[in-house]
């Protein structure tokens, strides 16, 4: 299976090409070349998705990067049911979302820019989940932060863009710190940093402890939770979820790939990936649950309280990333990736429809406010379709991806083994609804009602998008349907192809239930299904009422409960508490002591000291070289003579 | 007739490269169109470096050896005569030294440093360096239009001679303990009690430092280099600066790791002092010069004394750490002394560090190339330079040289001033003045090489640090 290098490298090449060349000489079709790349990848990657389901398994070194001592670095990748899945989803997306932009993009003067950094991207995220080791794992893993933070900051003369660029990136680094150490950890502990090493030795320190700080813990815990610390980074997890939001600051096509489907899936990614590390702990699996739940439930209530379209979505996605976590906390793994796959189909969509109707709002001044939108079902039908299809889907509304996954994560979380299995139940339950309502009030503004934007658009009427990207958009409508088959229980007559496809490397989840209701376990499962169907249905129609049938209520409810609508607007006050906590005592420490005490009187000193320390030494020195060659001749003489000395004195 | 002639074959192709440079000295005075020879050394060295791959055994009586450490440094040679080649036409032509003679006498030095490499008796070692010498003192005074080139090949010559007395002192010391100049014998005859520590050997081993550290520039034997560097025709300054340093090389591994192992321990005591002053001063005087070429003379000082760690290690490791160093110090050094070389114009030396200013605005792809350059000189991955000084660092610290390595990193430290300086100036600077650029196809093509020879080896340098490891196996018992 030697072919699959080329599945990462290819969009590499294109990259590459397309940026050292873009600017000048291909300018306005640096589509091309990216786009075939990465048809390309998706070509190889389908072929090895079916060579792995063929029963094909590979695990191979490229080369070598360093080879120091017991320390292996190589490039090197692993084709297992779990990476193959990603790289055929990450793939097929890339290269829809590639297409998409050809018109999204379009006029934009930072054309071959945008192409070169998205296949790059590309490149980075194949590196990430189809690497052997841990060291790949990582490079993938801050290459794909670089263009995130390259392509979020795409248009860098903007503030807020290059703002949110950096906060994106400075946020990262807290976590990619503890991951750093976590992935130091790892090879102390095993002496390896491949993955096949580090799993098949994992059960060895089922029961070592470290002592940190003064508290015995397993080591086991520490790595997971280390581990854990880059996933809430990159997957915006609670504590370090901010910067996610800020994020659509960058080109929609950007939101749709990077901030929806994959990168932000790559924590989730990882957690499976080095599941036996974490089942190993209760405490990291807490963790995890834990971050999880308050990300899910925190967002899912900011969301209903904001007006831009792809924030909004932005915060639906950091809610559906705490699902795919709920579900790793509880042990269930395939479930969590399950989830993870659907949501990259109807996520993407939601997010490529947002910027389809952003589209045909490009001459008002702000295109994303949904209070300038409604009634656009009229203007662009296709659009609208298929943004009700992924809002459905989304929703859990039967037949559909997300009602699948979704339930799935639910019903193993409600028989889980660990004990916060039911909370976690409860708390997607309750999100279940919360979601439905965020996800209608949004179909509702824009595409129901009437047309409010009349003024700022200064007559120009709004417009269905080119087929560049409507046809995407249908396609991806289709994966938000069909996905989802892949995976139906057992109990609505499916097989659950899914979970088995991934139970070599991912196991299976232990159901526990009192043995007085083993024997009703498909009513259970069936009657959980029937509350998280009604709580959605219950959203929609929540949201139907508030916004289509009596929209006085959008007024009267923040009235009713102003603080709470105030704390919900401001989302619950985490920039506002990270700035006081955070960066402004950052900023005072960095002006006054950094600046104050140890830039200036200990960098400079140092800076401007040892060069000139230096300079004169080396003056001195110079003198020597007075190009008269009896001097030379006398200095060579005396190194020769000291040379010899040594022979007595060694 | 011919079939009771011993074979020849092991040195084929250095009668090749005696017989076309021969050849091509005489031709000198019919040929017009002096590019020929270019080509045709390019051709020569293509087939040389072909025939080194193929050819094996022993001659002359197994006092010259083709064996795979040998092989390693004529890959390395016949790569810096190749590169050196395509810098020379467009810059000689506009100094004026554009003739036969010059590639002539590339060739015959490239011949010395190859008997050098393969050399299994200290007298034919002694001629290789002596061939290679004499060659290069000629290459470095050939602008004999301009006095600096002059007093540079003057002073090389005569410290030169200086050195010669030391290495034939050192061979001699030897002889009356051994009874032989056989590398062999001696490597075995060491073992003998009361030889390894007798003060004649260490006298000896030190004698060796000393004319070694003269050929490869260790300070304080490296007084005659900026002179030398500065004044010669830039073509011949990254001659000098890439070959006779890795001949000297060669010869230290013949010497010191194949002939006086088992005398190791001595003689790694005199090479650490050296090793230390020579990383420091080398950085330390870089700093201060405004001429390219002397900075460059600084930084390949320091260079030499990274490269020795690898010697210091006195270990099968070390050793390939030092010729892995050398292979890649190639790509680096050629490269950045072929942008020097861009710049020269009839009246304009284009040798001043400040005429870099600027350079990004006004020629931002030369900038580029020099930059990457640059930053493997620093040792910045993924740059060549940084594979290089991983290994030896690596290898030196794995000997049990912990403080010495300490030394070089910090030394390291103060030897990225100087050339960050140069980065500075081309890309954070405006330009003053508006160079022009004198890109013929051969240092294009010259330039690709090294760009991507320092890039490539800079991520993938594992087949050649295995190649390395399987050529020096031989040298250790």
């Amino acid at each position: 299976m030697e072919y699959v290098i080329w599945i990462p490298f290819l969009p590499l090449i294109a990259a590459t090409i397309t940026l050292i060349f873009g600017k000048w000489y291909i300018r306005k079709q640096a589509h091309w070349l990216p786009c075939i790349a990465v048809f390309g990848s998706f070509l190889l990657s389908f072929k090895a998705l079916l060579d792995v389901i063929g029963g094909a398994r590979a695990n191979f070194d490229l080369y070598s990067w360093v080879i120091a001592d017991t320390f292996h670095a190589a490039v090197g990748f692993q084709i297992d049911p779990l990476s193959v899945l990603m790289l055929a989803m990450v793939s097929f997306l890339s290269f829809l979302i590639h297409v998409y932009s050809i018109g999204y993009m379009e006029d934009d003067p930072g054309y071959y820019r945008f192409f070169a950094y998205i296949s790059l991207f590309t490149f980075s995220m194949l590196m990430l989940v189809s690497a052997n080791n841990f060291l790949q794992l990582f490079f993938g893993w801050e290459a794909v932060g670089l263009c995130s933070y390259l392509l979020i900051g795409f248009w860098y003369q903007k503030k807020s863009a290059a703002d949110a660029a950096k906060k994106a990136f400075i946020v990262n680094r807290f976590g990619d710190f503890g991951f750093a150490l976590g992935v130091f950890l790892v090879f102390l502990t095993f002496g390896s940093i491949y993955y096949e090493d580090v799993f098949a030795r994992v059960h060895e320190i089922a029961h070592t402890t470290v002592n940190v700080l003064g508290v015995e813990v397993l080591l086991a815990t520490l790595i997971a939770v280390l581990l854990f610390c880059g996933a809430m980074g990159k997957s915006a997890q609670f504590p370090l979820h901010v910067w996610l939001p800020d994020a659509m600051e960058g080109p929609t096509p950007v939101s749709a790939l990077i901030h929806a489907a994959t990168m932000v899936t790559a924590g989730v990614f990882m957690v499976c990936r080095c599941h036996e590390i974490f089942e190993l702990s209760h405490v990291a699996m807490a963790i995890v649950a834990a971050a999880g739940m308050i990300t899910c439930f925190m967002a899912a209530t900011i969301a209903p309280t904001q007006f831009d379209i792809k924030r909004v979505i932005a915060y639906s996605t950091l809610s559906q990333l705490g699902y795919m976590f709920m579900a790793c906390g509880v042990g269930a793994f395939a479930a969590g990736m399950f989830h993870l796959f659907t949501h990259a189909f109807f996520k993407a969509l939601l997010f490529l429809g947002a910027g389809s109707v952003m589209h045909a709002m490009h001459h008002a001044p702000d295109p994303t406010d949904m209070r300038y939108m409604g009634g656009l079902r009229k203007y662009m039908p296709i659009t609208f379709a298929t943004f009700l299809i992924a809002s459905l889907s989304i929703s859990g509304i039967p037949g559909l991806a997300g009602f699948f996954s979704k339930d799935e994560i639910l019903w193993l979380s409600f028989v889980s083994e660990y004990p916060w299995g039911k909370l976690v139940w409860f708390v997607g339950t309750v999100v279940a609804g919360l979601t439905a309502f965020y996800s209608f009030r949004v179909v509702f503004m824009t595409f129901f009602g009437e047309f409010r934007g009349k003024e700022v658009l200064h007559g120009h009427e709004p417009h269905e998008s080119p087929s560049v990207m409507t046809i995407p958009l249908m396609i991806l409508a289709v994966g938000a349907v069909v996905t989802g088959w892949l995976g139906v229980p057992h109990v609505l007559g499916g097989h659950n192809h899914f979970a088995k496809f991934l139970e070599p490397v991912l196991g299976h989840p232990h159901i526990n239930l009192p043995y007085w209701l083993y024997g009703k376990k498909e009513w259970i499962e069936l009657f959980l299904m029937a509350i998280s169907v009604g709580v959605g249905v219950l959203g929609i129609a929540v949201a139907y009422v508030v916004y289509v049938k009596k929209p006085e209520l959008q007024r009267l409810i923040p009235e009713r409960y102003p603080a709470l609508y105030r704390y919900l607007y401001n989302k619950w006050y985490w920039d506002e508490i990270y700035d006081a906590t955070i960066v402004k005592p950052t900023f005072f420490t960095a002006r006054s002591i950094v600046q104050g005490v140890v830039d200036s009187i200990l960098i400079e000193g140092v800076v401007n000291g040892l060069p000139d320390l230096i300079r004169r030494g080396g003056e001195s020195l110079r003198r020597l070289q007075n190009g008269v060659v009896q001097t030379y001749a006398l200095i060579m003489a005396t190194g020769a003579a000291v040379v010899l000395l040594l022979v007595y004195f060694f | 007739m011919w079939s009771s002639l011993p074979s020849f074959v092991a040195v084929y192709p250095e009668i090749l490269l005696v017989v076309v440079a021969s050849i091509m000295a005489l031709a000198d005075r019919w040929v017009k169109l002096k590019d020929v020879f270019a080509w045709i050394t390019i051709a020569t060295s293509v087939i040389a470096l072909i025939m080194v791959f193929a050819v094996e055994g022993a001659v002359f009586g197994n006092s010259y050896a083709a064996d795979t450490y040998g092989l390693f440094f004529k890959m390395i040679f016949l790569l810096a005569l190749i590169m050196v080649t395509l810098v020379s036409p467009g810059y000689n032509r506009m100094v004026g030294i554009h003739f036969g003679e010059y590639y002539a006498l590339l060739m015959f030095a490239v011949t010395g440093m190859m008997l050098m490499a393969s050399s299994k008796d200290l007298i034919l070692l002694f001629l290789g360096l002596e061939l290679m010498s004499l060659s290069v003192y000629v290459l470095a005074a050939l602008l004999y239009s301009d006095l600096r080139s002059l007093e540079g090949a003057m002073k090389y010559f005569l410290l030169g001679a200086f050195s010669s007395a030391f290495l034939l002192l050192a061979i001699t010391f030897l002889y009356g303990l051994t009874g032989t100049t056989y590398i062999d014998v001696i490597a075995k005859k060491v073992f003998y009690p009361g030889l390894a520590d007798n003060t004649a050997l260490l006298l000896s081993a030190a004698l060796f430092v000393v004319a070694f550290g003269f050929k490869v520039a260790l300070v304080p034997f490296h007084m005659w280099s900026p002179d030398a560097y500065e004044g010669a025709p830039t073509s011949v300054t990254a001659f000098m600066a890439v070959g006779p340093k890795a001949a000297g090389f060669a010869a230290m591994g013949r010497v010191f790791i194949e002939a006086l192992y088992n005398a190791r321990v001595d003689w790694v005591e005199y090479l650490i002092p050296l090793a230390l002053v020579t990383m420091f001063v080398g950085a330390i005087l870089a700093v201060v010069q405004t001429n390219i070429k002397r900075l460059l003379a600084y930084s390949s000082i320091t260079h030499a004394g990274y490269a020795v760690l690898g010697i210091i290690a006195a270990s099968r490791e070390g050793m390939a750490a030092t010729m892995l160093y050398l292979f890649l110090y190639l790509f680096m050094t050629i490269g950045a002394f072929s942008v020097v070389t861009l710049f020269r114009q009839k009246d304009f030396l284009g040798e001043e560090i400040t005429d870099y200013q600027g350079l990004s605005k006004t020629h931002p792809w030369v900038a580029l190339v020099m930059l990457i350059f640059l930053f493997s000189l620093v040792g910045i991955p993924p740059t060549a330079g940084f594979i290089g000084k991983f290994f030896v660092f690596k290898a030196a610290y794995e000997a049990g040289h912990h403080l010495l390595v300490i030394g070089a990193v910090l030394a390291s430290a103060i030897a990225a001033y100087p050339y960050l300086r140069i980065v500075m100036l081309m890309y954070m600077k405006e330009p003053e003045k508006d160079l022009a650029v004198n890109v013929t196809p051969y240092v294009f093509a010259g330039l690709i090489i090294s760009v991507v020879g320092v890039l490539i080896l800079g991520v993938y340098p594992e087949p050649v640090i295995n190649f390395a490891r399987t050529c020096c196996a031989g040298l250790i018992p």
